[in-house]
């Protein structure tokens, strides 16, 4: 098995796949905001919120797109790079892929088409209708893929079947209402709020602070902190939830990324900080909380938490176990299926295990041969890299709760001291536009990286997932997609920026026949019409 | 769940094979005629407006057309999964093409008017030539190579190794079904724009597309007598398991014979050819009077027709391998399994009336013609 096949095709997925989420974290926020936005102007008939409809609009649909175009890319990718893997849970897994087109992906892009071009064709009330169909579509999305996604974490409902050399579902109830893919799904759309508020904001106090469409960005700021607190309590609160769901089916990827050499007498202390060295299997200059792990990994004062060396035993019986089962399956085969009820009852005892013999399929052609050395070499793959793990993870916990605090902060400015924000919090709010978008992608660093050496947790291993191509067809695509990405991004970049200086299109006569109707109860807090320009 | 043994495996099969095709066909439907309106860009409008004019008669619906296709590969990676991987993994660099064309032009549409430059709108109306030219070229050549048998073979394990080459796909027969597609999409893109633009790019878009409309049904006559006298079909040795799992090593398969020998077994089946081509005769004549409806009752009869009579001709095959018959992907030995496809039934009945209830919606509501004065009045709105 070539290696460099394996981490090329990795790499292209990991790239297209942290690329992808560049835009959809926005647009599973942005399209609520922006139907929020509709909704207020429906039910109050107010011109601004129509244009911050309209604006917000333009700046969702230049993201949008690239989020559909990107997207397409991860669809195709299973077949073309993942093939065995496709072949192996494609029976489990297309489902929901193919149930999010139809129910999601349908739904959004039909829509999508009429929220830019309907404007004058549908009543108020249907067009609202319409622009809640692109973001009820957009989050229905990520429901369906984070299902797919939740079963490679933690699959359940499916067996393996000699004769189709695959896995097949036998449950689809439990592969939908999977403990995992629920707290994942909450926890990701509500990473797509905050990034979608961190930009609302953002955008909205340069606004304030070059004194240009005020009304409109203390609207959008107003409804944007509201949203973003309740989001970022929302992230943190199922990030704990996805991290309790791993510590109970993933306890090897929990290990990984609290560096947990060793199990630790119940309940265990929490690493806040620390070296992870791998070679030795120890982590320096640690700082411990005591008790705190133990609490949040098992809810618990007494269930112990395996550590990795531990883990790395478990591994070596499930191998020796897995072999059993792979045993059974070469007699399956040989025999096509005709074989006697002791093999089969072989094979059930063990097939459970089966995964685990295919982790030997990096060093031999054939498992059954395997040398001790070998086994002891592939239980130890089971150990993910910690350093960046045990980093990656505290980054984003740590910027998490720093958006609790930052989204709280707006939001009381906003609501309790009438929408006076010092200069320095106009400039930090745009300078801090990227963080959310960092935490999201360290997000999927942690989930994704942290399930290896599998592609679907104990039961197919990333290196035997891969398509036989050759080395050079992986060079000329992953040039391919930087070089087109690169190109895209700044071109995306470019009109962002563009539409952001522009600002919105103002309706003029709209705007002065409501202000003429409504004179006598307008209340703006500082007198200053929608639009005015320099603050004096 | 027992609830799937309501319907029995084979059928299961033959109705995920017919899904398969419908998934096809409405993509070819829809999409199709942004593809084509996108690879006569160049041709039909010259001025900057009529641009805009031919972009927005897609505008508002190319990307729902578009879902018809991502739903076509989710479909075939959840109810085909061997299909998906052999056929996805083997075209690894037309994939790779296909895919740089399908980001292209999503982003051509919404980019190209949202700045001024000449040079920025030229480059993005070739962008969309290109986006909407290589898919129907490609999408054409796979058909083809699928015909001939595609060099494939599994190992123990089923894991599927491909032995071609990029440039092995780009053979004359493949070719000659690309220039079928693509000339049957220019038409029905012709057809499109005949509907929703007027004057200039409307009476282009009739010329053009009455030529494409009878240079697909010529290449894909050629392509009939080709496939007859000098392709290899290939059939079932052993008689159908249909109820047996899905691996393809439990079906003998050898090469050899004609495809055509289908018709002798099926002749029904011919109505599927006949209808491909009086469709695009159909097509030729309305494009050429400017008579929309007739047009596009064409093309689409046209493209049912074609669709159909590739896979009722090869049917039960859907992937064979020409090195390895024995690896061939069939209707018997491809599918999910039992439950997988039934599930995934139940939700293609609930959800697809939906999503042509809703589709027909939209399409209502944008009825009527783009026009020059639309495009120009709501210039910052529109694409």
């Amino acid at each position: 098995m070539d290696i460099s096949l394996v981490e090329l095709s990795r790499l292209q997925f990991a790239m297209t796949a942290l690329y992808h989420f560049l835009f959809v974290p926005l647009t599973l926020g942005l399209s609520i905001l922006v139907a929020t936005m509709e909704t207020v102007y429906v039910m109050t008939d107010r011109p601004i919120w129509r244009q911050m409809t309209k604006f917000w609009g333009t700046l969702f649909g230049i993201n949008f797109v690239l989020g559909v175009a990107t997207g397409i890319t991860m669809e195709f990718q299973f077949g073309m790079n993942w093939s065995y893997y496709s072949h192996y849970v494609g029976d489990i897994f297309g489902a929901p892929l193919a149930i999010e087109g139809l129910m999601a992906f349908f739904l959004e892009a039909t829509f999508v088409g009429l929220f830019f071009f309907g404007w004058d064709k549908l009543s108020k009330r249907a067009h609202l209708v319409v622009t809640w169909l692109v973001a009820i579509g957009s989050n229905l999305s990520a429901l369906w893929i984070l299902i797919a996604n939740g079963w490679m974490q933690h699959p359940v409902g499916a067996v393996f079947d000699p004769m189709t050399m695959r896995m097949e579902m036998t449950s689809f109830y439990a592969v939908l209402f999977n403990a995992v893919a629920q707290a994942k799904f909450v926890h990701t759309v509500s990473a797509g709020y905050v990034t979608a508020s961190g930009f609302v904001v953002g955008v909205s106090a340069w606004y304030l602070l070059k004194g240009r469409h005020i009304e409109l960005a203390r609207r959008s700021i107003a409804v944007a902190a509201a949203f973003g607190l309740a989001a970022s309590l929302s992230v943190v609160l199922l990030g704990d939830e996805s991290g309790y769901e791993a510590s109970l089916n993933q306890k090897m990827k929990l290990a990984a990324i609290e560096a947990m050499w060793n199990t630790e007498p119940a309940p265990a202390p929490f690493t806040l900080f620390g070296i992870p060295d791998q070679q030795n299997h120890e982590t320096k200059w640690a700082v411990k909380i005591p008790w705190l792990m133990g609490l949040i990994g098992t809810r618990s004062l007494d269930t112990p938490i395996p550590g990795i060396n531990q883990l790395v035993a478990q591994a070596k019986e499930r191998i020796q176990s897995g072999l059993i089962a792979y045993d059974a399956l070469v007699k399956y085969r040989a025999a096509k299926g005709n074989v006697t009820p002791e093999v089969k009852q072989q094979f059930t005892d063990h097939s459970a295990d089966l995964g685990y013999a295919f982790l030997l399929k990096k060093y031999v052609d054939d498992p059954l041969k395997a040398t001790p050395a070998q086994i002891d070499a592939a239980a130890n793959d089971t150990v993910p890299m910690v350093f960046p793990l045990f980093w990656a993870f505290r980054l984003m916990v740590g910027l998490g709760l720093f958006f609790i605090v930052g989204f709280g902060y707006y939001f009381y400015r906003a609501s309790f001291r009438g929408m006076k924000f010092p200069r320095g919090s106009l400039i930090f709010a745009p300078a801090a536009i990227p963080l959310p978008w960092i935490a999201a992608e360290l997000g999927w660093f942690v989930a994704e990286f942290g399930r290896q050496p599998w592609t679907v947790d104990g039961i197919l291993p990333t290196a035997m997932s891969v398509s036989h191509l050759s080395v050079l067809d992986l060079l000329l695509t992953l040039a391919g997609f930087v070089t087109f990405y690169s190109v895209l991004f700044v071109i995306e970049m470019g009109l962002m920026l563009k539409y952001i200086r522009k600002g919105p299109t103002q309706d003029v006569d709209e705007t002065e026949r409501w202000m003429a109707a409504h004179a006598h109860r307008l209340r703006s807090a500082d007198r200053q019409e929608p639009f005015a320009t320099p603050a004096e | 769940m027992i609830l799937h043994d309501l319907i029995s495996l084979d059928v299961l099969r033959v109705i995920w094979w017919l899904l398969l095709g419908v998934l096809l066909t409405g993509f070819a439907l829809t999409d199709g005629f942004d593809l084509g309106v996108g690879a006569l860009l160049p041709f039909v409008a010259k001025t900057d407006l009529e641009r805009r004019v031919a972009i927005n008669t897609v505008g508002p619906v190319w990307e729902g057309n578009q879902v018809w296709f991502i739903l076509g590969g989710g479909a075939i990676f959840a109810a085909w999964p061997s299909v998906y991987a052999v056929s996805f993994s083997g075209f690894y660099l037309a994939m790779f093409v296909v895919l740089a064309a399908l980001i292209l032009r999503p982003v051509g549409f919404k980019y190209r008017s949202k700045r001024d430059g000449a040079g920025w709108r030229n480059g993005w109306d070739w962008a969309l030539f290109v986006g909407g030219a290589v898919p129907a070229l490609i999408f054409g050549v796979a058909m083809g190579n699928v015909l001939e048998g595609v060099p494939f073979h599994f190992n123990a394990d089923l894991m599927s190794i491909y032995d071609g080459s990029f440039f092995g796909l780009l053979n004359p027969f493949a070719l000659l079904a690309g220039v079928v597609s693509l000339a049957m999409l220019l038409a029905h893109g012709a057809g499109w724009l005949l509907l929703k633009a007027e004057g200039p790019v409307a009476a282009r878009a009739g010329a053009i597309g009455a030529v494409a409309a009878v240079a697909a049904a010529v290449a894909y006559a050629l392509a009939g007598v080709w496939l007859a006298y000098g392709i290899d079909g290939y059939h079932l040795v052993a008689p159908v398991a249909a109820n047996a799992p899905s691996n393809p090593f439990l079906t003998g398969v050898a090469k050899g014979g004609s495809w055509m020998a289908a018709y002798a077994g099926r002749p029904w089946i011919a109505v599927a050819p006949a209808a491909g081509v009086l469709g695009l005769l159909i097509a030729a004549l309305g494009l050429k009077r400017g008579v929309a409806g007739a047009a596009l009752f064409g093309t689409a009869l046209g493209i049912i027709g074609i669709i159909a009579s590739v896979g009722l001709t090869m049917f039960p095959f859907i992937l064979p391998s020409s090195i390895d018959p024995n690896s061939s992907l069939t209707v018997w030995d491809a599918s999910s399994s039992h439950m997988t496809l039934f599930v995934m039934l139940v939700a293609a009945v609930i959800f697809v009336p939906i999503i042509l209830a809703y589709t027909a919606w939209v399409y209502k509501v944008l009825w009527g013609k783009v026009t020059e004065a639309g495009v120009a009045e709501a210039s910052d709105s529109v694409y």
